[in-house]
């Protein structure tokens, strides 16, 4: 078969071009809900979730609406002592920023430990909030998958199952892990999503925003039709707090996690005053571990402690054929994060009375 | 659309390697089938076309990007720098030279990409100093010939001025 040839410069009638669709930028929000109408559309921001799925043509949308000039890109203080973060701020911007990495360590870290140089670059905000699993059953486009097509059942639950898959908030219906580490640290630290649609704004608060499949693993968040993701807006860090992100995967870099945690703690000399315990690459969400952080508030910060309440985290964890060991794997984590953590905590509090 | 449905084209123009192009095509074809198929320049390479690979790594507005995931049309207007664009007529740039002087190379699929993410980490003021440091910020680049350990001794010859 001829490629590019001057009667077919542009591949149309090769079997492996990406699907047509049309494509318009918009140049403020406003006028990208109103294209957008909530038909067959999807925003296009960094393009790296969506243009990888359209390819795999596991995503469909007959309209484009880039939203990258849509003037969103700011990081501004927020309400309360907290941080409001763009939705078309890119992870490398976000990464770097000088208060994230003073007032929120672990979300910097997450956001450094996730995809590639050349990911971050483009990758956004609300981009990576919207992050689809990397379950192969649903990206090949064929195989039984209840999220791409509901109802023709599990693939992944009789099948391979190790490296992306989840053993909290798992359903018969779908057991595919988020894969996203900026996530895994905005739960630990505490979050709102704000969007705007037609029918005006709304908050919604970050740990609500990311659905459990459920028996209906085809909703994966809280989102209407056409509405759009404008901010993330961070709570105030807690002060004196340490904190940290781990992520442990076969290769040392560009690899979706194991398992990972992002821990922050702060102390009352040898004592947990406060702590943030969540989860990447083990649950179907970014997993907050509140019964965990109840059980160490007010507890010596020991390792005997932090081991404790890595069983409490991972209490009621279900493993699958290939990722049973991500349970002990998961403790591991919880562990050193909240071990390293306490050392930075430790830290900033000798530096303050110093 | 027109009339058989098929989205029609649009113009884009970019400046490419310090060159204004311009170019009609429809909203499907990502950056880097543009460059390849359309403007001849066959230097960037087609790896996993899915940015799992880095070998389609171009700079735009200075910026290390999958071009492979990148819409043209979504670039109207910005700057991009490919392979091409690194040597001075026949004056390789130090980067170039290095990767020839530490071998950093085999079959030279991945090369390009590893250029590209190497010139934008040469200006990057974040990455430490250490080999390590230079592995991590050159992550995105795979090489199945197993040549990392000469890209990072080239990269760290130039940064160190030698």
């Amino acid at each position: 078969m001829q490629h590019g040839t001057q009667a077919d410069p542009t591949h149309e009638k090769a079997p492996d071009t990406m699907r047509q669709f049309s494509y318009s930028r918009a140049e403020s929000t406003d006028s990208a809900i109103k294209t957008h109408a909530g038909q067959s559309a999807a925003y296009l921001a960094g393009g790296t979730t969506l243009m990888d799925l359209i390819k795999l043509d596991v995503m469909q949308p007959e309209r484009l609406v880039d939203v990258n000039r849509v003037d969103l890109d700011a990081i501004e203080p927020g309400q309360d002592g907290g941080l409001t973060i763009g939705a078309m701020v890119r992870n490398t911007a976000l990464a770097h920023d000088e208060t994230v990495q003073r007032d929120y360590t672990v979300l910097s870290e997450a956001l450094l430990q996730g995809a590639s140089r050349q990911l971050r670059n483009r990758a956004t905000t609300g981009g990576n909030v919207m992050q689809r699993v990397r379950c192969s059953y649903f990206r090949d486009g064929i195989s039984p998958c209840n999220k791409r097509e509901p109802g023709s059942g599990c693939s992944a639950i009789e099948g391979h199952n190790r490296e992306v898959f989840a053993v909290l908030g798992t359903s018969e219906h779908c057991i595919a892990s988020h894969p996203s580490d900026m996530c895994v640290a905005m739960a630990a630290i505490g979050a709102t999503v704000h969007v705007q649609g037609s029918r005006g704004t709304r908050d919604i608060d970050f740990g609500e925003f990311h659905k459990l499949p459920g028996d209906s693993p085809q909703i994966e968040h809280d989102l209407h039709n056409d509405e759009l993701i404008t901010h993330v807006s961070l709570d105030a860090p807690i002060a004196n707090a340490g904190s940290t992100y781990i992520k442990l995967r076969d290769r040392s870099s560009y690899q979706f996690a194991l398992a990972s945690c992002a821990a922050i703690v702060s102390l009352d000399g040898e004592t947990i005053a406060e702590v943030r315990i969540a989860l990447g690459g083990v649950g179907t969400k970014p997993w907050r571990c509140h019964e965990a952080e109840a059980g160490l508030v007010g507890q010596p910060a020991t390792a005997e402690h932090f081991a404790v309440a890595a069983e409490t985290a991972m209490q009621g964890a279900t493993p699958y054929k290939h990722n049973a060991f991500k349970i002990p794997l998961a403790k591991k984590a919880i562990a050193r994060a909240l071990r390293d953590a306490s050392a930075r905590a430790h830290a900033n509090t000798k530096g303050d009375t110093a | 659309m027109d009339s058989n449905n098929a989205p029609t084209d649009t113009t884009v123009s970019f400046r490419i390697n310090g060159k204004m192009q311009q170019l009609d095509l429809p909203p499907n074809v990502v950056l880097l089938d543009a460059l390849r198929n359309r403007l001849g320049l066959t230097g960037t390479k087609k790896g996993c076309d899915h940015g799992q690979c880095g070998a389609c790594t171009v700079l735009i507005n200075g910026e290390a990007v999958n071009s492979c995931l990148a819409l043209a049309v979504v670039h109207d207007g910005d700057d991009i720098t490919t392979v091409e664009g690194l040597a001075d007529g026949d004056t390789l740039a130090p980067l170039q030279a290095a990767f020839l002087e530490h071998d950093a190379y085999q079959c030279g699929y991945c090369t390009p990409g590893q250029l590209m993410s190497a010139t934008e980490l040469l200006g990057n003021d974040s990455v430490g100093t250490s080999d390590a440091d230079v592995a991590e910020a050159m992550s995105g680049n795979i090489c199945r010939c197993g040549a990392y350990k000469n890209i990072v001794s080239a990269i760290q010859q130039v940064r160190q001025g030698r």
